[in-house]
């Protein structure tokens, strides 16, 4: 009986725990990104669209403090050709003077303090979160019933929060105490300080692409999901090498199990 | 060592007889590896290799995380981060560090459950279960203090809500509170000593176990049958035993490897499941984030710290929760002492196997209530699994031995092996080169 219940209970603590991982109560829509699945990565493309959302728009007021700016030319990230990046560097440090970074130095580099010195800058405007990681502070799913089940399947629903609440205003605003509120699906409790920051056509993306407001949330929340998770292409692929090694190593183990026992079972080798 | 019979180690050349003479530490290794083990061992003991490797695996990755650490409020949150993306490697020491804790927990419930049912803690085995124990709860500080470390949201709400704990005893609760975190509240100072502790106990449960290895290497594993090896002479215990190397150590090897499987596709494609969102915003004493929730592998204990919700005679609420979740634990540590039946193993006791069944379920039943905001019914679940978990230990496990007719046992382990493998020849022995039929 015992290796049944060992079986169940395995089986339970990976479907029971992450109910306290539960997010809001708001909307939050299932968008499919392409970074989704053991097998998902990055598409550089929408990277870069989204660092330019976030630069010519989010950046105004929130800041991205913990991504190093030297990794906007990572593989694997939205992998900007070095010129290009050391202009990003260069055209923000003139238009941000109060910010806590230096010049991109490539022999910095190399003696990197733990202060971060090569950052985007920790803005801003008060009360606006730092997004570097929001889009692992975030669960967008929580259910059935709270449990956080579905984050089996879905994932933890940290972009697609992000996609819903820029695409979630309902137009709809109140003053409390001073302060304007806006009604958000998505958000938890339904009215948020933050405006509208997107209405569609906002950016104009040098690849062309679509710049409505559904497709540039997406291409904002990707950017984001990068910045919390920037190893996130060398981590599945670590992790996919060693699930097949493990794979083969078992075999050969099962089978000198098999082997070593089979005597001592007065079983045929 | 006494225990069961069997061959020592013989050095033979003359280098190993000059070293055996003055440290036996070949023999010490040859007799630990060779120990004779019950040979009907099913899939449930695997676990203890399972927590070994976890020992190992944390304290690696652990020692290597602590060179990239800074443990100051102004800094631990942007190290860990400096660690996910500048470090190399960072991001998977820290991702096997974190969910390296899970698979521990996994690990060491599943251990404690399996001794539970087939008797483990039972005569002659009790020290071995007390230091098992001790290790469980020196792994629970271990593991809070280690998640206090990335100083997140949680890691602070998590710390202050349970240090507020030893805050609710009566007489001396705030002073020992102020001296736990080195200060009023939750700051640098705590942080500092959850380090340095956080970086000490594993050792310390290192020690302790090499305590619970040696300690049932004096007894004796248990086995499915709960029915000792014979150990009259060498003979007959090589009837019930095979030595540890090579067949459990590849036996374990080969469990090791398909949970790594497992462990390796969660590290790698899933790392932060088990993880709460709110660890990724950096902590702030001034907001507190809506639901507090302790890590997974605290949840019983948390919902039956919560379970109770009303003062008795002079005692508050709290300070009572914190009696019941210690108390819970001490009373799983006097099971030996509680269990009143004559045999061992529950595959014999066929009314202990039901309550064996409903402790298990009242086990997932309370880490759901502990997960859950504590509304509705969900103070009034807690409740009912915290009475049936005392109950079990304090009334079910006594009364049992008296009432329930037990029944039948095999006589020997061997008659055990047999039963599953009737071609097995008495003894164990390879069979030398039979025909094939």
């Amino acid at each position: 009986m015992l290796k049944k219940l060992s079986l169940a209970t395995a089986a339970a603590v990976m479907l029971s725990t992450p109910a306290f991982a539960a997010g809001g109560a708001g909307e939050v829509y299932d968008y499919d990104f392409s970074f989704e699945g053991p097998f998902g990565t990055y598409d550089e493309n929408q990277l870069q669209r989204g660092l330019k959302v976030y630069t010519e728009i989010c950046s105004g007021c929130h800041g991205l403090k913990f991504v190093p700016l030297r990794t906007l030319a990572d593989p694997g990230g939205p992998h900007l050709p070095e010129d290009q990046m050391k202009a990003y560097v260069d055209a923000m440090f003139v238009s941000d003077e109060g910010a806590n970074m230096h010049l991109y130095d490539a022999e910095l580099d190399e003696f990197r303090a733990l202060a971060p010195t090569d950052h985007f800058p920790a803005v801003n405007s008060a009360g606006a979160p730092d997004l570097s990681l929001m889009a692992k502070a975030r669960a967008g799913f929580s259910g059935p019933n709270g449990t956080g089940i579905n984050q089996l399947l879905k994932g933890m629903g940290g972009p697609e929060y992000i996609a819903s609440l820029l695409t979630g205003y309902t137009g709809e605003e109140k003053e409390e105490a001073g302060v304007t509120l806006y009604e958000n699906k998505a958000f938890p409790g339904g009215w948020i300080s933050m405006a509208p920051p997107l209405y569609g056509e906002d950016v104009e993306f040098d690849d062309g692409a679509p710049n409505d407001l559904e497709s540039t949330s997406k291409d904002l929340a990707a950017f984001l999901m990068w910045t919390a998770e920037p190893k996130l292409i060398a981590r599945k692929e670590t992790g996919f090498v060693a699930v097949i090694f493990l794979t083969v190593l078992s075999v050969l183990l099962y089978l000198t199990n098999k082997r070593i026992w089979a005597a001592a079972k007065g079983k045929e080798e | 060592m006494a225990g069961i019979p069997h061959d020592h180690y013989e050095p033979k050349t003359g280098g190993e007889k000059w070293l055996q003479k003055r440290l036996p530490i070949i023999g010490l290794a040859y007799d630990t590896l060779m120990i004779p083990t019950p040979k009907n061992l099913n899939w449930m003991w695997i676990w203890g290799i399972v927590l070994t490797f976890c020992l190992a695996l944390q304290i690696i990755t652990g020692i290597v995380l602590a060179m990239h650490y800074t443990p100051h409020v102004d800094e631990a949150f942007a190290s860990v981060e400096h660690i996910m993306r500048n470090v190399n490697g960072g991001y998977m020491l820290r991702y096997l560090h974190q969910n390296g804790a899970s698979l521990f927990f996994v690990a060491v419930y599943l251990h404690i459950f399996r001794g539970l049912y087939y008797g483990s803690y039972k005569a002659p085995r009790e020290v071995t279960w007390i230091i098992g124990m001790i290790i469980y709860l020196a792994m629970m500080g271990t593991a809070f203090m280690g998640y206090v470390l990335p100083w997140g949201q949680m890691s602070f709400w998590g710390a202050t809500v349970i240090t507020g704990l030893f805050g609710a005893i009566p007489g001396i609760g705030e002073a020992l509170q102020t001296w736990l975190l080195g200060g009023p509240a939750v700051d640098n100072a705590t942080l500092n000593r959850f380090f340095s502790l956080h970086y000490l106990l594993p050792f310390v449960i290192a020690g302790l176990v090499i305590l619970h290895i040696w300690a049932f290497h004096t007894t004796g594993n248990n086995n499915p049958t709960g029915v000792e090896v014979r150990r009259t002479s060498k003979e007959e215990a090589e009837k019930d035993t095979l030595p540890f190397w090579p067949y459990f150590v590849i036996k374990d090897l080969f469990a090791l490897a398909v949970i790594m499987v497992v462990f390796f596709a969660i590290v790698g494609f899933m790392p932060n499941y088990l993880g709460h969102p709110d660890n990724y915003i950096e902590a702030d004493a001034l907001v507190t984030p809506a639901h507090i929730v302790p890590e997974w592998y605290f949840l019983p204990f948390y919902a039956i710290l919560r379970a109770i919700t009303f003062d008795f005679l002079f005692l508050d609420a709290k300070f009572l929760g914190v009696l019941a979740m210690f108390g819970a634990i001490a009373v799983m540590a006097l099971a030996p002492w509680l269990d009143t039946s004559s045999v061992r193993s529950g595959r014999y006791r066929p009314m202990f196997k039901w309550w064996f069944l409903l402790l298990v379920i009242d086990f997932f039943v309370l880490m759901w209530a502990g997960a859950m905001p504590a509304e509705g019914l969900i103070p009034l679940i807690s409740l009912l699994g915290t009475i049936y978990w005392f109950a079990y230990f304090l009334v079910i496990m006594p009364l049992l031995g008296v009432i329930e007719k037990p029944l039948p046992r095999p006589a020997t382990i061997e008659e055990d092996f047999s039963a599953h493998y009737p071609k097995s020849k008495p003894g164990g022995e390879a069979p030398a080169a039979q025909p094939a039929e």
